[in-house]
Order: C-alpha cells, then sequence, then structure tokens
C-alpha cells in the first residue's frame, strides 16, 4: 500500500475521471454546485444561440459563437475533472487498502466448537474465527483468545512485527495482515461492506459526501458573488440600450461566466476531497470530512508521555556506588539482579552494563526473585545464598535498616537528585548492603521539541498524558518542550482535562487506544483512535490511525489547516482573477459605439472579439491549471496568522490581480494570428 | 492654492481633535460608566417615567431590532399624513401647499432614514412647521437610531459571551441627549451669530438695484442646518442646501458646516475601539478609512483644480480651476473637499452642484456613495464597514487555516448568510433601479404620464445616465445628495426612490446587528498565536482589498458607461 503511486495524473484515474466529467453534466448533479450550474445554464443557452445564428444574424458569426460554446463546455467539463479526478484519486486509495483484503478462506468456529471454512466475504458480525501462524486475517475484529505476533506491513508500511492479545488494548486485528506466530480466536466485528475503510470510500465517492459546515459557507459566499454577477450582467442590457450598444448574448454570457467565481468554484469540492484523500495517504481513515476540517482549528492536543513524547520506557543511564563500594561491584550486583528481569528496565540494565564489563554468566543453580507488590524489589538468590536484590528506595532502605546495616547519606542525596530529574532511581543490595544507586532515565524522542515548537507556532497547546508522578512528569515536560502535562493520569482525567478546555471554548485533540480511552475519545474534538486498539475506542474517535502512531496527531492538524488554507487562496485568486477581465470585456462590449473606451482596453486587446475569447480561454485553462494545487493543497508555514495572511495575500490576491493580465494579454496575441 | 489647501487641512485637523475625545466620551458614556454630561439623568428619568420605558432591560438582538423597527414605523406614518396636510396646520407662513401622496411618501422615508433625498425645495415645498416637527425631529431620531444601532454591536463583542445587546431606549435618547442635541445648540449658535437666518418671519422682500422685487426666504435656518450636518442627514433648509449665501455664508461657516458632519461619523469609528476595549481596532478602521477618503479625495481635488477639458479645448485659461456650479467663496477645492466627505459619510449635503463637477469626480463621489462605509454615517457608518469585515475576516480566516473568528467567536455559515445577502443588497437596488429607469427612458420614452421618461433628463447621454445612476446611489447609501438636472419629482422616481431608500436603510442596519447578536451568543474562543489578529495593519489591507474589489466589481461597467464613457469622450 505504501507502494502507491504518487503522481497526480495516474493515466488510469485520468481515464476514469474523464468518463465522469461527461456523467457529472447531468443538471441534478450539477446544482450541488450553484457557481458550475449557472455556467452550465449559460453553455446551454450558448449552444441554442450557435444553432440560432447558423441563419439568422445579429449575433455574431456561427464560428465564433460555437468557439465561444465549446469554450464554455470545456470549463464545465474542467470544473467536472477536477471533482472526478479527485474521487477517482481517493477510491483508488481506499481500493488499494481494500485490495488487502481480497477473499480469503476463514476458519469460522461454530457454536458447537467445530470449525469450518468459508470465504471471508460470508464473515457477518459476531462470528468467530481462528488464525494460526501464517493465515492471512480475513476481516477485521477484536481477539477474544490467545496472543499472536501479526505482520501489519500490508497496512502501515512497518515490517516489524506486533503483538496483538485478548484483553488489553491491543486485541484489535486487521483485515489483510498476517499471523506470524500461535494461535488466535478473533470476533468479527463488522458487517461486510461497513467498515470504516468502506464509509471512507463512501464519503470520497460523492452519493454519501456531506458539504462540511466551512464549505457550506463558502457555497453561500460564493452564490452571492454569482448573483452578484448575475445583476451585473442583466442590467448591463438596459444600460447598453441606453447607450445604443447592441450586446451580442454570447459576449454577455462570456462576461458573465467569467465574473462568477468558476475557479474556486470549480475547485471546491475537489480540494475538500483531496483533504481526505490526503489524510488516507498518511494512513488515517477520517469518518466524515468535518473532523479533518476540524483538525485544522485545534487549540489543544493531548498526548500520551509514553511513545508518543519519550521511546517506548525508561532506560538505565547510570550506574551511582555507594561511598565505598567499587563501581564494578555495583554493575556486577545490578546486573545478576536483572538477569532475569524481563521488564524492558531490567533488560536495559544489563544492556547499560554491557557498554563497559563483561556481563556474567547466570550462576548455576541461583534462585530468581521475582517482583511482587509487597516487597518491591527483585534480584536472585546464588546456591551460595548470596541474596541480589534491587528495587524501590523505601523498600531497600528497610530491608537494610532491618538487617542493621546503615543507609549511607550520599545514597539518599542520590537518589533525591535522580527523582527531581525526572528519573527513577532503584537501589542495589547485595546480602542487605546497599551498594549503589541506578538511574533510569526516560528518553525523550529526537526531533519532539522541534515538533512541539511549531505546533506552538501554530497555536496548538500541547498537554502531556502520563501516569509519573508530578515531579517526574514536570521534569519531562519541560524538557520536552510541552505546555502542560497530567500527572498521575487515570483515565477520568483526560476526560475532565477535555471537559475543562472544550468549556473555555477550546476545541481539543486526542489519541488513545484503550476502552477506558473511549469516552474521552469521544468527548474531545477530534478523538484518533489507533487501529491497534480495542474496538469500542476505534467506534469513539472520528478517525482510526492505521499506522499506530501517536505523533499522527500533529499531521492531521496540518492536513485541516491545508484545507482551509487552499479553499480561501483559491477563492481570493478567483475573485481577484476578475478584475483584468472586466478590463478585458468591458471595452470590448462599448467600444463599437463608444469609441472613447478604448482608454480602459489597457491591455491593448487586438479586438472585441479576441478580448472575449481570451478572457474566456484563460478563466476556462485556469482551472485545470490549478488542479495540481488543488489536490497537493496550498503548504501551511507556521509563521503567525499575519504573517502568512501577508503572504498569502501577496502570492493569491496580488498574483491573482497580475496573472490574468498577462494570461489573457498572451491568450489574445496568439489568437489574433488566426483571426 | 496654497490657502486652499491650509483650508482643508486645517478642516481636518479640528475634525480630529475633535473626534479623538468624542470617541473615548462616547465610548464611555454608552457603557453607562461616569462621564460629565451625567447631570442630564433626571431629564432622561423623565423621558423614560413618561414614556413607561425601563431602560435598563436587557435585549437580545431581536427585541432590540423590533423596538428601533416599531418607532421608526410610526414615525413613516406620522409624518406622512401631516406633509400632506401642512397647509392646513399653523407655522405655514409663506402659504406652502401640502404634498402630494408620492411626494410625502417619498419624503418621509427619506427623513426616517436619515437620507433627506428632497425631491421638493425647502422653501416651497414645506412649512415651517413640517421643517420643525418632521424634518428637524427626523435629523435628531434618525442619526440617533443609526447610533444606537452601532452601539447594540459594539455591546455585542464587549463580553465575552452575551445575549445582550443593550437596551434599545437607552442608546436612543442618551444619543439625543448627551450628544446631538448639546452639540446642535452650539453648532446652531456659531451659525447663527455668522449669518445664517434663524427667525420665525416669512419671505423678506427687497428691490435690486435694477428695480426688481426680490421675495428672499429665510426662517428658522440655522437650528436645522447644526443638525443636518452633526447627524449625517445632510436635508437642507433652502433648496440650495449649503451652496446657498444664507445656509452657509462664508467660507468660515463652511468649515463649521464640515467639521461637523464629519465628527461623529469618525468618533462612532474610535469609540467602538475604546468600547470593546480594543482601542487598536478602532485606530486600525479609522486609518483604513481615510485611506479610502483620501484615495477619492485627491484625484477628485485634481481634477476640480485642473478645469474642464471642454473650456479649455476652447482655449479659455482656468487659473482658479473648475468653477461651474461653485461658491466663489468657498473655491474649488474646498468644494472638493466637502463633495468628497458628503459622499463618503453619507450627508449629502452640498456647497457646489455635483451635476456641473468633472466627470472623474462624479466617478468618486458614485463610488464613495457605492461603498459607504468610509466613515460612513452615523452609526451606520461602522454598520456598513462591519460587513465588509465579516466577509474579509471569513476568506482571510480560511487563508491562514483555522475556521474563520471574529474577536473569538467562530463566523459560520449563518453570519456569512447575512454578511452575503447586505452585500448583494446594494449592487441589486443600484443597478436594478438604474436598469429600470434606462428601460423606461429608451422604451417608454412617451409613455403618457404626467413627466414623460423621455423628460427626466436634462442632459441625455453620458451625463445623463450618471444623473440616473446617482439618483439611485444616493438614495441607497441614504445619502441624499442628487445629481440635479433629474426630474425626479414625479411619480416614479418619487415612489421608486422611496423602496429603495427604505431597503437600503433598514436591512443594512438589520443585517449587521442580528449578526452581531448571532456572534456574541456564541462561546467565547481564547486567542492563540493560530488566531487572526483582526486589529493588525495587514487585516486592514485586507479589509481594504475586499472593500475596494467587491465594489469595483459590482460598479465597474455602470461606471464606465456613465463617469468613465463622458470623461473620455471629453478629453478625446
Amino acid at each position: 500500500m505504501k507502494a502507491q503511486s504518487n503522481k497526480l495524473f495516474e493515466p488510469a484515474l485520468v481515464k476514469t475521471a474523464l468518463k465522469e466529467s461527461f456523467v457529472k453534466l447531468n443538471p441534478k448533479l450539477m446544482l450541488r454546485n450553484p457557481v458550475m450550474f449557472t455556467v452550465e445554464i449559460g453553455t446551454a443557452v450558448m449552444l441554442y444561440v450557435t444553432i440560432y445564428s447558423l441563419n439568422h444574424a445579429g449575433q455574431g458569426s456561427f464560428a465564433y459563437n460555437l468557439f465561444i460554446f465549446i469554450v464554455l463546455l470545456l470549463t464545465v467539463l474542467f470544473a467536472n475533472f477536477a471533482e472526478a479526478i479527485a474521487e477517482a484519486r481517493g477510491k483508488a486509495q481506499a481500493d488499494s487498502l481494500r485490495k488487502t483484503r481480497e477473499e480469503t478462506p476463514a476458519n469460522v468456529v461454530l457454536e458447537d466448537g467445530s470449525i469450518v471454512s468459508k470465504s471471508s466475504s460470508d464473515l457477518r458480525k459476531g462470528d468467530y474465527f481462528v488464525c494460526e501462524a501464517g493465515d492471512t486475517i480475513p476481516t477485521d475484529g477484536e481477539i477474544v483468545e490467545g496472543l499472536a505476533t501479526i505482520d501489519e506491513s500490508a497496512i502501515t508500511g512497518e515490517s516489524a512485527p506486533v503483538i496483538r492479545e485478548a484483553g488489553g488494548d491491543k486485541s484489535s486485528v486487521t483485515g489483510g495482515t498476517k499471523v506470524l506466530s500461535d494461535k488466535i480466536k478473533v470476533l468479527v466485528t463488522t458487517q461486510p461492506g461497513e467498515s470504516f475503510l468502506d464509509k471512507m470510500i463512501a464519503l470520497v465517492e460523492g452519493a454519501s459526501r456531506q458539504k462540511t459546515p466551512n464549505e457550506i459557507a463558502l457555497t453561500i459566499l460564493l452564490a452571492s458573488f454569482t448573483i452578484i454577477f448575475i445583476i451585473v450582467c442583466v442590467t448591463l442590457k438596459p444600460f447598453a440600450d441606453y447607450a445604443n450598444t447592441p450586446i451580442t448574448i454570447a459576449a454577455l454570457i462570456s462576461l458573465f461566466v467569467c465574473l462568477i467565481p468558476t475557479t474556486i468554484g470549480g475547485l471546491l469540492s475537489a480540494i475538500g476531497i483531496a483533504g481526505m484523500d490526503r489524510a488516507l495517504r498518511a494512513n488515517v481513515i477520517t469518518k466524515s470530512g468535518k473532523a479533518v476540517e476540524t483538525a485544522g482549528d485545534i487549540d489543544v492536543l493531548l498526548l500520551d508521555k509514553t511513545g508518543t513524547i519519550t521511546i517506548g520506557n525508561r532506560k538505565a543511564t547510570q550506574f551511582w556506588p555507594a561511598p565505598g563500594i567499587a563501581p564494578d561491584d555495583l554493575t556486577k550486583a545490578a546486573v545478576l539482579s536483572s538477569l532475569a528481569d524481563e521488564t524492558p528496565e531490567g533488560k536495559s540494565i544489563v544492556e547499560l552494563a554491557a557498554t563497559h564489563t563483561e556481563i556474567p554468566q547466570t550462576p548455576a543453580g541461583a534462585t530468581f526473585i521475582k517482583f511482587t507488590a509487597e516487597t518491591r524489589s527483585s534480584g536472585m538468590d546464588t546456591v551460595e545464598g548470596n541474596r541480589i536484590r534491587k528495587g524501590a528506595f523505601d523498600a531497600m532502605r528497610k530491608m537494610a535498616l532491618n538487617a542493621g546495616h546503615i543507609v549511607p547519606a550520599e545514597v539518599k542525596d542520590r537518589v533525591e537528585a535522580i527523582s527531581s530529574n525526572g528519573g527513577t532511581p532503584l537501589v542495589v543490595t547485595y546480602n542487605e548492603e546497599v551498594l549503589g544507586t541506578i538511574e533510569l532515565q526516560d528518553i525523550i524522542k529526537p526531533g519532539i521539541s522541534e515538533r512541539f515548537e511549531r505546533l506552538r507556532k501554530m497555536g496548538v497547546k500541547t498537554v502531556m498524558v502520563t501516569g509519573d508522578n508530578p515531579l517526574t512528569a514536570k521534569f519531562i515536560a519541560q524538557k520536552a518542550g510541552v505546555d502542560d502535562f497530567i500527572a498521575e493520569a487515570k483515565p477520568e482525567d483526560k476526560m475532565n482535562y477535555i471537559k475543562h478546555e472544550q468549556a473555555s471554548g477550546k476545541l481539543v485533540a486526542m489519541m488513545g487506544d484503550g476502552t477506558n480511552d473511549a469516552p474521552a475519545l469521544a468527548q474531545a474534538d477530534v478523538g484518533v483512535a489507533m487501529n491497534s486498539g480495542t474496538q469500542a475506542a476505534k467506534e469513539a474517535g472520528n478517525m482510526v490511525d492505521l499506522d499506530n502512531d501517536p505523533t499522527k496527531l500533529i499531521e492531521i492538524v496540518e492536513i485541516g489547516k491545508q484545507l482551509l488554507i487552499t479553499r480561501g487562496t483559491l477563492t481570493t485568486f478567483s475573485i481577484a482573477n476578475d478584475v483584468a477581465k472586466y478590463f478585458a470585456i468591458v471595452p470590448a462590449l462599448f467600444i463599437a459605439s463608444i469609441p472613447a473606451l478604448q482608454s480602459i482596453n489597457i491591455m491593448r486587446l487586438h479586438s472585441p472579439e479576441s478580448a472575449i475569447l481570451s478572457a474566456v480561454i484563460f478563466n476556462a485553462i485556469i482551472i485545470p491549471l490549478l488542479i495540481p494545487l488543488a489536490l497537493k493543497g496550498v503548504e501551511y508555514k507556521p509563521i503567525g496568522a499575519s504573517a502568512l495572511l501577508r503572504r498569502n495575500l501577496l502570492i493569491y490576491g496580488l498574483g491573482g490581480v497580475i496573472a490574468p493580465f498577462i494570461g489573457i494579454k498572451l491568450i489574445d496575441l496568439l489568437i489574433s494570428l488566426f483571426l | 492654492m496654497n490657502t486652499e489647501l491650509l483650508g482643508i487641512l486645517a478642516s481636518f485637523l479640528i475634525t480630529l481633535l475633535i473626534a479623538i475625545p468624542l470617541g473615548k466620551y462616547l465610548a464611555k458614556m454608552f457603557a453607562g460608566e461616569k462621564v460629565w454630561t451625567d447631570f442630564l439623568k433626571p431629564l432622561e428619568k423623565g423621558i423614560y417615567k413618561l414614556s413607561g420605558i425601563n431602560p435598563n432591560a436587557p435585549m437580545d438582538w431581536k427585541q432590540f431590532l423590533k423596538a428601533m423597527m416599531t418607532i421608526n414605523i410610526l414615525w413613516l406614518v406620522y409624518g406622512f399624513f401631516v406633509l400632506m396636510f401642512q397647509d392646513k396646520l399653523p407655522l405655514n407662513p409663506d402659504g406652502n401647499p401640502g404634498q402630494t401622496p408620492d411626494l410625502a411618501f417619498n419624503t418621509i422615508i427619506s427623513f426616517v432614514v436619515n437620507c433627506n433625498l428632497q425631491h421638493y425645495s425647502g422653501e416651497s415645498g414645506v412649512t415651517y412647521f413640517t421643517q420643525h416637527f418632521i424634518v428637524m425631529f427626523l435629523q435628531f431620531t434618525s442619526a440617533a437610531t443609526g447610533i444606537a444601532a452601532a452601539v447594540a454591536l459594539f455591546k455585542a463583542f464587549r463580553d465575552k459571551t452575551t445575549q445582550n445587546v443593550g437596551n434599545f431606549w437607552d442608546f436612543f435618547v442618551k444619543s439625543i441627549t448627551r450628544l446631538l442635541l448639546p452639540l446642535s445648540v452650539i453648532v446652531a449658535l456659531v451659525l447663527a451669530f455668522n449669518g445664517t437666518p434663524s427667525s420665525y418671519a416669512g419671505k423678506d422682500q427687497f428691490i435690486s438695484m435694477q428695480g426688481d422685487t426680490v421675495n428672499v426666504s429665510r426662517g428658522p435656518a440655522a437650528q436645522m442646518i447644526a443638525i443636518k450636518h452633526l447627524g449625517t442627514n445632510g436635508g437642507g433648509w433652502f433648496g440650495a442646501n449649503s451652496a446657498h449665501p444664507l445656509e452657509n455664508p462664508s467660507y468660515f461657516t463652511n468649515m463649521v458646516e464640515i467639521v461637523s458632519q464629519m465628527i461623529i461619523p469618525i468618533a462612532m469609528i474610535l469609540a467602538f475601539g475604546y468600547f470593546i476595549r480594543r482601542k487598536k481596532l478602532g485606530w486600525v478602521i479609522c486609518g483604513v478609512m481615510t485611506v479610502g477618503m483620501l484615495m477619492l479625495m485627491i484625484p477628485t481635488i485634481s481634477s476640480e483644480l485642473g478645469g474642464s477639458p471642454a473650456i479649455a479645448k476652447m482655449g479659455v485659461s482656468q487659473v482658479t480651476g473648475a468653477m461651474e456650479g461653485k461658491e466663489v467663496r468657498f473655491g474649488p477645492m474646498a468644494t472638493a473637499y466637502w463633495s468628497t466627505l458628503t459622499t463618503i459619510v453619507s450627508t449629502g449635503s452640498v456647497n457646489g452642484m455635483h451635476d456641473s463637477t468633472m466627470p472623474l469626480t462624479g466617478a468618486w463621489q458614485l463610488l464613495g456613495m457605492m461603498i459607504n462605509g468610509f466613515f460612513g454615517g452615523c452609526g451606520v457608518g461602522i454598520l456598513n464597514y462591519f460587513v465588509y469585515l465579516i466577509i474579509a475576516v471569513f476568506i482571510s480566516g480560511l487563508m491562514v487555516g483555522r475556521t474563520p473568528e471574529f474577536f473569538g467567536h467562530k463566523v459560520e455559515a449563518r453570519e456569512v448568510k447575512i454578511a452575503a445577502l447586505i452585500t448583494l443588497l446594494s449592487p441589486f437596488l443600484i443597478m436594478a433601479g438604474t436598469a429600470l429607469s434606462s428601460y423606461l427612458f429608451v422604451a417608454h420614452g412617451n409613455a403618457d404620464w404626467a413627466v414623460k421618461p423621455s423628460a427626466w433628463l436634462n442632459n441625455p447621454g453620458f451625463h445623463g445616465f450618471s444623473e440616473m445612476l446617482y439618483e439611485f446611489t444616493s438614495s441607497n447609501a441614504n445619502n441624499g445628495s442628487g445629481f440635479e438636472g433629474l426630474g425626479d419629482n414625479n411619480i416614479f422616481w418619487n415612489v421608486a426612490t422611496g423602496f429603495i431608500l427604505i431597503l437600503g436603510r433598514f436591512l443594512p442596519i438589520i443585517g449587521p446587528v442580528a449578526i452581531a447578536g448571532l456572534l456574541g451568543q456564541k462561546k467565547y474562543v481564547p486567542e492563540s498565536a493560530g488566531t487572526l489578529r483582526i486589529d493588525t495593519v495587514t487585516f486592514g489591507i485586507m479589509t481594504f482589498a475586499v472593500i475596494l474589489v467587491l465594489n469595483a466589481l459590482s460598479y465597474f461597467p455602470a461606471l464606465a458607461l456613465g463617469p468613465l464613457a463622458e470623461y473620455f469622450s471629453m478629453i478625446k
């Protein structure tokens, strides 16, 4: 799926889109877009005028009318094409995801426990199936029994296998992924054709695509511009009669089509679809176009510490021997106490030791002591009867004092120093004698503080959510550069934080996977569930991230902003274009009877006919020229709102005024060669 | 030349010196803070008691507009009948007749809507009674209506979230007692002591040096001329308005009058900033409006000082500039200055004939009224500007990648819909009106009407087109000045402009107040680094661009066929 082409105009897609552009000429479909609908009406009138001019005089030559008709038809087709190509790309993207779930046999578990093989398409919600090593998972579901390593590269492109297991927050499996080891029993959670992906495809395809609130507001504004230009063009007829100037229908319709915001009108839906498509390309399935748009407005971002801000778990970074203890003795004891420790922390102690000493072999016959909540320590007892332990300071101190050892003040100081630096101290004892301290630290992801800085410039406040104590949380929050943190967080804390921020009018986004995240995901304005998460979490959120990448929220915010910016800049460009079109068409209309108006013909266009044609042609070809921009989106730069406005106003506003002067003049030069 | 320039610079400077403290005062006064005019409270209390009004009752935007519309409709009905039967009422020393129904319809609307189109001449069309109890009365109340509506808009944005846009009666009464009345007294006194009549006697008579008996109309004019300017009304006591030697006797009174018509519009803009505790916004808007004013004023002055190309062609030197239709005591620059200001602030009083100004000047005058938001009329200027602001906020909000916000309130489909409707209202009224009159002139020139359409225009051709365009533009902008030379006292013009006046007045008040009310109710979103600040120069430029482009696109063809065609034909 990562292999899909990033080319804008894939030949196969262009072919479908071309066909679709004609299908979309159906007035019923065109009605959704008031701007282009009026162009279609204008085109129909021109067709009539063209036929009329075959054997009647007074409306210009047949060839001229025919040419205008063709250009207007092209304008409509170009706009349709923009929408169609955006749809085709979105669909192709979704299809490539769907392809991963081709027909595969599924081993369905019947009620009596027997297993029968069925086709994956026959699976219904509520069925159970089993998968063993080597099987492809037939459809989306939730593991109810067992644990398996799964290769999800077909969806995420990530080749490292992941572990999915029943119970827990990582119980979801996705159709098309492959079981590498073990065996799982899975409950089917969606009906065929109703998965999130299917819903997304429906969104892209148009039938169920609803306009987002912002799109509606913009459509209203564009419709009102269109009405203004209807007024301008209709009233021009009596004005011209007063000035004794005959105006041909072709000229009037051309003026109208040039003036109404066809550029943005033609590209508007393509921009919206492309936004969802960009989210999909980032491997995020959105449940509505509105969610993408809302993402651009996010004020507060809730991020889990582990996996988002820090790399996985804590790591040992330093051994601190107690006074009078040789460093090697401490290291050796630390390693021995951790050899059997399967936790990431324990492994990291061995890894750290390996960087400067030789790792001792596990002594034969040693008994491993597991961590328990009562002793709050772990380690091993050797056959000789030596007791090696590591654990929390409090527990170890008690143990040492009970055995009649003293705890050096230096150790206590060290423990406090580590804590206040956001680290976790572990104290090591040998036969209850304190040997020293191991420092565990969170490792902050490289580059994450830059991303937070970028978010801050966008005006987004970042909040770290962690189970750590407030002291540690504060330290990591400062180091990573987040604006706020929730320490010792329970699921309801997230919820309360979200509600609190929303009460002050802010929009909150969060990412989550567990079932206990579900209420918060539903409460958040943008809730992104990880695909690996529970079904409840996925239902609650309004986006699903196939990559399970907690930093994805940052990308989603940018996609949302890009969507709005693209709409805004192209609207500005479209309206700004009109200035030049007026200077082309108005003198052309009146020059014959009011020669003095030649002075307004500042582009010095060849003739009235060529002026009108050039303006109409420019108006038509600007649409396909801007399709790439509409599909890719205008770049978002976090340089502050005013600076961004200045920049876009200069490029699309001033540029929009100047570009058509040049474009129309060039087209006119070209046309005048043939006239 | 230099003295002339000094004159208008001094005028503008004095305007600012008065408007700035006035703006601060208005913000405090309408907010109910302590101000020095609080000694008038007993008077206001008396008014409220008499009319049984509780001025402290909060109103939402719908209640506010209902109160406003009710009282305005009452005045419409009252005035219509009084004007028709003024001949039977007292204070009519010159024995002037009652108005025809269509003229009364037009006249009462035009005064209720703060336009003062005046399809009659003050000397013969009204009586002292109607001058007082219709014209002057409405000059106060219509200005106060506009100001009250603007304060409602201020109020909607003062607090983070509020349903309450303030009490209409409170703002309305205070506008009169604390602002219009005291200032009018001062201005009227200054004018009365500088040659403007203030007597209740009828026409005076003298025998000229040629031996002719000349009747000179007079009356209590100074009082009315004060409020006509302060309230941006513009309706003159005399037909020739402030070009009349008794209405505007000297360069000094000219300065007083031009300053009076600008101070409230400017003060209201600054008051907006102070009232919502965003001083900078007031200044940015003021800056945008000043730039807009200069954009219209500088070419106007230059074309008037340049003189008429037609006269130049004859080889006549015009060292004093174009003097046709101008008063020698003011000169072309002060007249050009006035003509720009009176068209942008919707006063519509004139101190020279706009019909006689150069064609391009006509284009700038028209554009000033089409925009109608560079300072604009009392209160309504900021309302008109607010609609442009909403559209600018919407487009630029998108351009920076955020759902558009106006001071922490999200601008969504409903607000955009209202703003869009108000935006297209002006082009619709102006263009449809002009199209209709052009059509009648061409196709039914000889219709069997009291005044045939073919007889409407003194100057057919491009100038005649400008006259019709000007009349509708002036009506829609509630300006009231005219490109005279149009035969406008007949059924078609009285009725057509009457409807345009009323639509062009109340919809652009209702729309912005409704938007402000709707926005004010919405949850307040605190500002962040991603929020587009609207009190910046960048956003000011954006708004300016929106205003220019919107208006240029709406009116370019009409302007091209009127003043531009006339201008280019003239210099050919």
